[in-house]
């Protein structure tokens, strides 16, 4: 028995660390924020969650097993929160390659972008209005 | 086991250093962002997986705090970044104050 739940934890713990690896493999090789943030949430929810469930089982006592509950339940109700706030600032900020994009349900008729620069401020204007002007 | 403990420590470990590719390199501060808090979230995972090979439950409530500090620290950075501006004042020496957002510009002009 023992020995199952040896094997089990260390299948789960392994299972986790590859998506950790993953993770990073993703944020190197990925182009912009979206798609980045993309990768960089899988260790966040799955990769937490397989390592908690290996640990949890290789340490013994339900003490441990909770806090460890804990931290998978505040990985699970974080990560959307986070995922979601800077996605809409890089999105604001135009960080967004949008010749990516398939779908932008966020993109107004006249105003574009013709480049990706990256970092813009706030109240920069943008680059082509709906008349064809360069803006400023 | 020890060539399994061997493999996981570097499964992790290069996750983390990719991260820290990104971190260096990355072009904006919201790559930057984005690689702090996957970095945070591999450090609480490589803390569980040596709390759980070496059978030591000490490390359990740090993965809280650390987990804890990826969250805090990620959507301040982020706040931070989508409040940046162009310019600190108006003319007249008025605060700004917020942005007006990308969508609404766009739907105004």
């Amino acid at each position: 028995m023992t020995a199952f739940a040896d094997v089990l934890a260390y299948a789960c713990l392994v299972a986790g660390a590859t998506l950790c690896l993953t993770a990073g493999l993703g944020l190197v090789r990925f182009p912009d924020v979206l798609s980045r943030m993309h990768a960089g949430t899988k260790p966040q929810v799955l990769g937490v969650l397989l390592v908690m469930v290996g640990a949890a089982i290789r340490l013994d006592g339900w003490a441990n097993a909770w806090m460890l509950l804990l931290v998978a339940a505040f990985q699970l109700l974080t990560a959307p929160v986070s995922a979601h706030l800077i996605s809409r600032v890089a999105y604001r900020r135009r960080h967004v390659r949008r010749d990516l994009l398939l779908v932008d349900e966020l993109r107004g008729a006249e105003a574009q972008d013709d480049a990706h620069r990256g970092d813009e401020p706030g109240d920069a204007p943008p680059e082509r209005d709906g008349a064809g002007r360069a803006g400023v | 086991m020890i060539a399994v403990d061997a493999v996981l420590y570097a499964l992790i470990g290069g996750g983390a250093l990719l991260c820290l590719v990104r971190l260096v390199r990355g072009p904006s501060l919201l790559d930057r962002v984005v690689a702090t808090d996957t970095l945070l979230v591999i450090i609480a995972a490589g803390l569980a997986v040596h709390a759980a090979l070496v059978r030591d439950p000490t490390l359990v409530p740090v993965l809280v705090v650390v987990s804890l500090l990826a969250f805090v620290g990620s959507v301040s950075v982020a706040r931070y970044v989508g409040g940046m501006l162009l310019r600190a004042s108006t003319d007249d020496g008025r605060d700004v104050g917020l942005p007006v957002a990308a969508e609404e510009r766009e739907g105004r002009s």
